[in-house]
C-alpha cells in the first residue's frame, strides 16, 4: 500500500476555531496529528508545534486583543513540503517588517517578549506575513519534509 | 523541611519557598493559556514571602513557546533589581534551545 503523499499527491486539512487561549493547545495537537503520516522526528514535531503556537497565540492576543473571533488554520502537504496558513480577521499589522524584528512587541506590559516571529522563522523554512490595519493577518509558513518522504518511499519499494 | 515547604499549599502545589528561593515547577506545556496563573501565583509569593532568587524547574516540561520567555523575563525584572538571580533547572534539549534562542541563557543560569 503506497501512501498518497508518497506518490506526490496533495493532502490537505482545514480547521476553524475560536480565538481563545484554550485553543492554542488544540491547534498544536491537531497539527501534530496531521503530521504523523510523515513519521516526523520529535524535533520536527516540536518545530512545527512551536510555530503554530506562536501564530495562533498572536491571533488571540494581538489580532483579536483577547476579545475573541475566529482563527483558521490550514495545512497542505505536497511534494514533501508542508504549507501552513494561520489566519485571523483581527486588527492587522501596520508595519510588518518592524513587527517581525526580534524583541519587537506592542504589548510589553502584557509580558510579551517579542520573540514569536523569531521562533516561527527559526523553526520553519520560510515565513511570510500578509496584513494591513483593519484587514486581519495571514501567516504563511513552509517546512520541507522531503527526507521523510524519501525514506518512506524507499521503505515501501523495498530499497532499504 | 516541613517548615520550608510551607508554601507548597494544596492550592498551589507547584510553588514552594525554600530558604529565600522561590521554586516553580513548570507545567507540561508552557504557553499563553497557562501563563497568567503561573505569573499571578509567582508574584503573590514574591510579594508576601522572603524571596530573593527564583528557580524554574522544567522537569515535567516538554513544550514551551515565547509565552514562557515572557514569564521568565517578567520575574527576572522583578528580582534582578534587588540583586536576586534566576535559575532554570532540568531543562531538556528543546527547552534549552528555546532559552538560548531567546537570549535567556545569558541573563539567567541554566543548570544542567
Ligand atoms: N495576528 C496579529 N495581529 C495583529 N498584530 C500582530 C499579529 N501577530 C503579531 N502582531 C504584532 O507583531 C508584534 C510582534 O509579534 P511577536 O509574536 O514576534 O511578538 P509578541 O507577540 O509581541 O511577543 P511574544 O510572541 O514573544 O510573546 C506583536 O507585538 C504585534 O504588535
Ligand atoms: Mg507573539
Amino acid at each position: 500500500m503506497m501512501r498518497r503523499e508518497a506518490k506526490g499527491m496533495k493532502e490537505e486539512m482545514k480547521l476553524e476555531f475560536d480565538a481563545i487561549s484554550e485553543n492554542e493547545g488544540l491547534a498544536r495537537v491537531v497539527i501534530a496529528a496531521f503530521l504523523t503520516r510523515l513519521d516526523p522526528t520529535l524535533e520536527q514535531l516540536q518545530d512545527v508545534k512551536t510555530a503554530v503556537s506562536e501564530a495562533v497565540t498572536n491571533a488571540v492576543i494581538h489580532g483579536y486583543e483577547e476579545k475573541g473571533g475566529k482563527i483558521r488554520m490550514s495545512a497542505v502537504l505536497e511534494k514533501g513540503e508542508l504549507k501552513l496558513t494561520i489566519e485571523d480577521e483581527g486588527v492587522g499589522i501596520e508595519d510588518i517588517s518592524k513587527a517581525m524584528q526580534p524583541l519587537f512587541t506592542t504589548k510589553p506590559e502584557g509580558e510579551r517578549s517579542g520573540m514569536g516571529f523569531s521562533f516561527m522563522e527559526a523553526f520553519m523554512d520560510r515565513v511570510e506575513v500578509e496584513s494591513s490595519p483593519g484587514n486581519g493577518t495571514t501567516v504563511h509558513m513552509c517546512k520541507s519534509f522531503q527526507e521523510n518522504i524519501l525514506s518512506q518511499s524507499k521503505l515501501l519499494s523495498g530499497q532499504v | 523541611m516541613e517548615e520550608q515547604w510551607r508554601m507548597q499549599t494544596e492550592e498551589n502545589p507547584n510553588f514552594a519557598v525554600i530558604d529565600n528561593y522561590l521554586c516553580i515547577r513548570m507545567p507540561k506545556e508552557v504557553d499563553h493559556h497557562g501563563a497568567a496563573a503561573i505569573r499571578e501565583n509567582a508574584d503573590r509569593l514574591l510579594l508576601n514571602e522572603q524571596v530573593r532568587n527564583i528557580v524554574f524547574d522544567f522537569e515535567n516540561t516538554s513544550f514551551m513557546d515565547s509565552s514562557g520567555i515572557g514569564i521568565i523575563i517578567g520575574r527576572y525584572r522583578k528580582i534582578s533589581s534587588l540583586g536576586g538571580r534566576v535559575y532554570a533547572i532540568h531543562a531538556d534539549e528543546r527547552i534549552q534551545r528555546i532559552l538560548k534562542a531567546s537570549g535567556m541563557s545569558s541573563i539567567i543560569e541554566v543548570l544542567l
